[in-house]
């Protein structure tokens, strides 16, 4: 201050009269005051870096280490889904892959561009990617490609340092050995959504890479399969260049959850289906173990786990034969005929005698009103009832005794019913009485109901789950249950109040379906001292005006069932075919008596089945990817994408399976005229063709 | 002739070694050699290829020191304006080649060297004011002309750096100049004048005069974290280094945000941080107290003149010298924009080592002359 008061005076005074002597005074002065200022400045730089370098330090010593260190988590391996025999259905396999992280593009559409061309990617899957980009939450990484060759990889890495927000890695990508047959039972993986995120705010979810089960088995047993994440502490420059590791710390493998499924048979079932829409289930008589729990057409999981195509997306929802709908848990069909074994169980416990008989006039007058049978059968008692499938017998007794114990039954026998299973979401059906038909409908109870219900028509709707849970009950008068995940601990389950004569009765009708004079003679297995029992329905879905179930549009076309338990003579096997719009039973018992002749003798089953996939055009899977490679030819550049989250995909497939199921309903307000078991006119359903037809589509 | 301060040491030591000014350049070259050890470290423990190139440049810049060290006071006073002039025409050619080839140039391809004329502009205009005022009759000090012609001396070179668009460079030749103007005892209340229009018109100039990235740069100096990615990148790097260091710095070649490339410019710019990460806050203080020692004898210098001319180019060197180090060293701590000024004898490059060792020379010149015409009056080859 002293000095600046001195400078101005003397400034002033140096004005008028100014000399060398003035002049030297100002500038020692004036130098005086740089030299002070200089020394000032340099007092604050010091101050300033001990202010940094101390009071801060912690501060800038915990930021220089972020930079420096970057924790990244590894993935941990997912656990194997395995089948009884400890085959894998869902393994690991190391591949190499690259995922994009959106929030440190800088120019998304450039960088995608460029990595398509690197990878020579498909221009609709590098449509598929920009749009995700363009939705997605932007800390979350989204899958590029994976599966990728080792050249593929490395000519990506070398560009990293131009490619921000690009990630190439090396990790494990889940693999489904059988692909589209296990489908819907295992379900797949796909990257964590947003709002999946929101509820698990587990940094492994965001971990590019990482993939957590999205339907099915890999969804309900997430927590089992995950296993924990391993992490690398890496020393990275400014660009991302990994200079060394630090620290490793390797993951654990999530546990396997081991099914009672048996792989090859479930493959074989898928693969026998063909061309049809239908689901196969076989149960273990014992223990209730489910063997198998085939649907299809189904998807394949290893292409769903890359991310859903639009293109693959379409073709899926267009089909017909619905084959993103697990039709083992959420398909419901009128049962038909399938029931009337345990309708006849019934009707013993009510007291009716195996030889009380009728006559079959082509029909039988109930009240004031004569009720159609297909055929005509002359004098029918139990054995015949089943073995022929007479309709008009089971118009008579359920007539007699009331259907309320018969509904009763059907309910005992786990029709109606839900089951203790791991699965996402399982249909209960119906089995009508007045009671229900009151609360449903607020209408009484008609003469009509009982005869439509006796033959597993009308409101009865059951899933192939509960028929297969049926027939494993029929054949051994317990009450099985069904389970999915192997364990040692089996009790034998509580037996029904059946007397051995009873079930002797109706076991012994069911025989005669296949080796006697029944309806599926045809179903006979090729085998010596093996025998299938077993009963055939055929469901119809609208009415005689409509159509005549076995020709015509395919989506008019009867249902074909059929469930059956072998050997006949000690049950170790149970299970139910159901063939949508297959035209009859005879669509579906063709199938049973293959896959049983696959459990009994394999060679003999694969012999049938490959002269039946040559005319086909190959295995379900091998159909699977020349359909979509027609398709994507065909149509690829005008698809709709699929929905943003993979949740509403399957909540709209399940919402339409409800729908799906209430078909036959609207036939149910009359009498259902039945038909002959029969088969359809051997035109194979739309959409079952490699090249997608045109017509009949919804 | 020979002085009485060094004839203790005359027994031993050759009079010409012994009349160097040792006191200055003992921590110079104790300063350039840390430098060179810091440039190691930024190529990642390697002489290649800044630490080489930079104990050259300097050996060489010191001989050039040397060189303008021994040039007479007559010599200098006649060529000063000659000088002027070259730089000036070297600037328009500077800005004409860069219209022909269309862009921006700053260097002048010589053939043999590359020139940065705007650098040789920073000394240059010192002694070009330091020759105006000492060769104007005292008593017009006060008058317009006193601050009107070398006002038009600032701003031709000024208005041609700018162009180029360098804002650092401009803004050294105007703190050079201007301080040479309150040095000549122009009336304070000019000064402050100017200070309070500058006040005013900064605003303007902000908005107006400069380039969008210039902008972002002023700003993020306010709040380098809001942009850490962007702009304050830089700003922020540098604190990381800086605060990383400690009292004791991390050691030397284990600096990881140089080595691991997070400090942009670890060799030039911010080699500062570069070394204050591995040296900590020990190694800044010693580079302060070098820069303090050496801008505190060129004070000497100047104020031991008697000459007119001889204190006014010393005071004007030892500004230039301060503008390099202070705004340097500002922006690497957080406290100026980014603006592309290096350290003197630090950084990694040759015309900023060319620059402060002409100015070094140049005190270096008064030094001598102070010693062998204490007076000011005789004068001798």
């Amino acid at each position: 201050m002293k000095n600046w008061f001195k400078l101005g005076s003397g400034a002033r005074r140096a004005g008028p009269v100014a000399n060398a002597s003035t002049l030297k005074n100002t500038f020692d002065r004036r130098s005086m005051m740089i030299g002070t200022v200089q020394g000032g400045v340099a007092v604050l730089l010091a101050a300033r870096m001990g202010y940094l370098a101390i009071a801060e330090n912690e501060k800038y010593r915990l930021e220089s280490e972020s930079n420096r260190v970057n924790l990244s988590l590894i993935p941990p391996r997912r656990g194997w889904i395995l089948d009884r025999d400890g085959a894998p259905l869902a393994s690991n396999r190391a591949d190499f892959r690259v995922d994009i992280i959106p929030d440190r593009l800088s120019d998304a559409d450039r960088t995608i561009d460029q990595i398509g061309a690197l990878l020579s990617l498909e221009p609709t899957r590098i449509a598929d990617i920009k749009s995700e980009v363009e939705r997605s939450s932007g800390f979350a990484p989204i899958e590029v490609a994976s599966g990728l060759q080792y050249e593929e990889f490395a000519a990506l890495s070398v560009r990293l340092p131009d490619m921000q927000g690009v990630v190439p890695q090396r990790g494990f990508s889940r693999f489904y050995p059988t692909g589209s047959s296990v489908g819907h039972l295992i379900g797949y993986v796909g990257p964590a959504s947003a709002e999946e995120y929101a509820e698990d705010r587990n940094p492994l979810l965001i971990t590019p890479g990482y993939k957590i089960g999205k339907d099915g088995l890999e969804k309900q047993f997430e927590q089992n399969l995950r296993g924990t994440a391993g992490a690398r502490r890496v020393e990275v420059t400014a660009s991302g260049r990994i200079v060394r590791d630090l620290e490793t710390r390797d993951d654990i493998q999530g546990d396997p959850v081991k099914l009672t499924i048996d792989g090859p048979l479930q493959d074989y079932a898928a693969r026998r289906i063909g061309l049809e829409s239908g689901s196969v289930v076989v149960m273990d008589c014992d223990t209730g173990d489910l063997l198998c729990m085939a649907s299809m057409p189904s998807f394949d999981p290893n292409s769903f786990s890359d991310g859903i195509g639009s293109v693959e997306y379409a073709m899926l929802r267009e089909d017909v034969r619905v084959p993103l709908r697990n039709k083992v848990l959420q398909g419901l069909y009128p049962p038909g005929s399938t029931i009337k074994p345990m309708h006849c169980l019934a009707f013993l416990q009510a007291g009716i005698k195996p030889t009380d008989a009728i006559n079959c006039g082509g029909g039988r007058q109930i009240g004031n009103r004569f009720f159609r049978c297909h055929s005509s059968h002359g004098r029918v008692d139990m054995d015949k009832a089943i073995a022929q499938s007479c309709d008009s017998y089971f118009y008579h007794f359920a007539q007699v005794i009331g259907f309320d114990k018969v509904a009763a039954m059907a309910s005992s026998m786990g029709l109606g019913k839900q089951f203790e299973l791991p699965v996402l979401s399982q249909f209960y059906g119906t089995v009508p009485n007045p009671d229900w038909k009151e609360k449903k409908f607020g209408q009484p109870w008609r003469p009509h109901d009982t005869v439509n219900s006796s033959i597993g028509q009308g409101y009865y709707l059951t899933s192939p789950l509960q028929l297969a849970v049926m027939s494993a009950r029929l054949a051994t008068g317990r009450e099985i249950t069904p389970r999915l995940v192997l364990s040692d601990n089996v009790s034998t389950p509580k037996a029904y109040n059946f007397g051995a004569g009873e079930m002797a009765i109706v076991q012994q009708g069911m025989n005669n379906v296949v080796n006697g004079y029944g309806t599926a003679r045809r179903a006979r297995l090729p085998i010596n001292d093996v025998e299938m029992a077993g009963k055939t329905g055929t469901a119809q879905v609208v009415s005689l005006s409509v159509s005549d179930g076995r020709s015509g549009p395919w989506k008019y076309r009867d249902h074909g069932l059929f469930v059956f338990f072998a050997p006949f003579d000690k049950p170790k096997y149970a299970g139910a075919v159901v063939i949508e719009h297959g035209g009859g039973s005879g669509s579906a018992y063709p199938i049973a008596r293959d896959v049983m002749t696959f459990m009994f003798d394999p060679e003999k089953g694969l012999d049938a089945l490959k002269g039946m996939e040559k005319s086909w055009g190959g295995t379900a899977q091998q159909r699977l990817e020349k359909r979509y490679a027609a398709y994507a030819a065909e149509r690829g550049a005008s698809v709709t994408p699929p929905p943003r989250r993979d949740e509403d995909i399957f909540d709209k497939v399940e919402a339409e399976a409800r729908l799906a199921a209430r078909q036959s309903e609207k036939i149910a307000v009359d009498a259902i005229a039945p038909r002959q078991d029969q088969i359809a006119a051997g035109t194979p359903p739309p959409d079952a063709t490699l090249a997608p037809s045109q017509g009949n589509r919804e | 002739m020979s002085l009485s301060g060094t004839t203790a040491r005359r027994s031993v030591i050759p009079e010409p070694i012994a009349r160097q000014p040792w006191g200055m350049l003992i921590p110079l070259f104790l300063l350039v050699a840390f430098g060179a050890a810091v440039l190691y470290s930024a190529a990642g423990g390697s002489m290649q290829p800044f630490a080489t190139s930079h104990l050259l440049r300097f050996a060489i810049a010191l001989g050039l020191a040397a060189f303008i060290a021994s040039l007479p006071r007559e010599f200098v006073r006649f060529m000063t304006y000659p000088a002027y002039v070259i730089v000036l025409v070297m600037l328009i050619g500077v800005e004409a080649m860069g219209a022909l080839r269309g862009g921006s140039q700053r260097w002048l391809d010589l053939g043999f060297m590359v020139l940065q004329p705007s650098e040789l502009m920073k000394p240059v205009i010192v002694v070009t004011l330091a020759q105006f005022y000492a060769s104007m009759p005292v008593g017009m000090i006060g008058t317009a002309r006193a601050v009107v012609v070398p006002g038009v001396m600032i701003l031709l070179p000024v208005g041609l750096v700018l162009m180029q668009p360098d804002l650092g460079t401009s803004l050294a030749i105007i703190f050079g100049g201007a301080i040479v103007m309150l040095l000549a005892g122009l009336p304070l209340r000019w000064f402050i004048g100017a200070g309070l229009a500058a006040a005013a018109l900064a605003p303007l100039a902000f908005f107006f005069g400069l380039k969008e990235y210039q902008q972002r740069r002023v700003l993020t100096m306010f709040n380098p974290e809001a942009d850490a990615l962007g702009a304050g990148y830089h700003i922020t790097q540098s604190k990381i280094a800086i605060g990383s260091g400690g009292i004791f710095g991390k050691g030397f070649n284990n600096g990881s945000q140089s080595h691991l490339q997070y400090l942009p410019e670890p060799h030039t710019d911010f080699v500062f941080a570069t070394m204050a990460e591995e040296w900590g806050l020990i190694g800044g203080l010693f580079v302060i107290a070098v820069f303090s020692v050496i801008l505190r004898w060129g004070l000497s210098v100047a104020r031991a003149s008697q000459d007119r001319f001889a204190s006014l180019l010393a005071g004007g060197m030892c500004a230039t010298i301060f503008f390099y180090i202070a705004v340097n060293l500002m922006m690497v701590m957080g406290m100026a924009p980014v603006v592309g000024i290096p350290l003197p004898f630090m950084s990694h490059g040759g015309s900023s080592m060319l620059t402060n060792m002409i100015c070094i020379g140049a005190l270096m010149m008064v030094n001598r002359w102070n010693q062998r015409a204490p007076r000011g009056g005789i004068l001798s080859g």
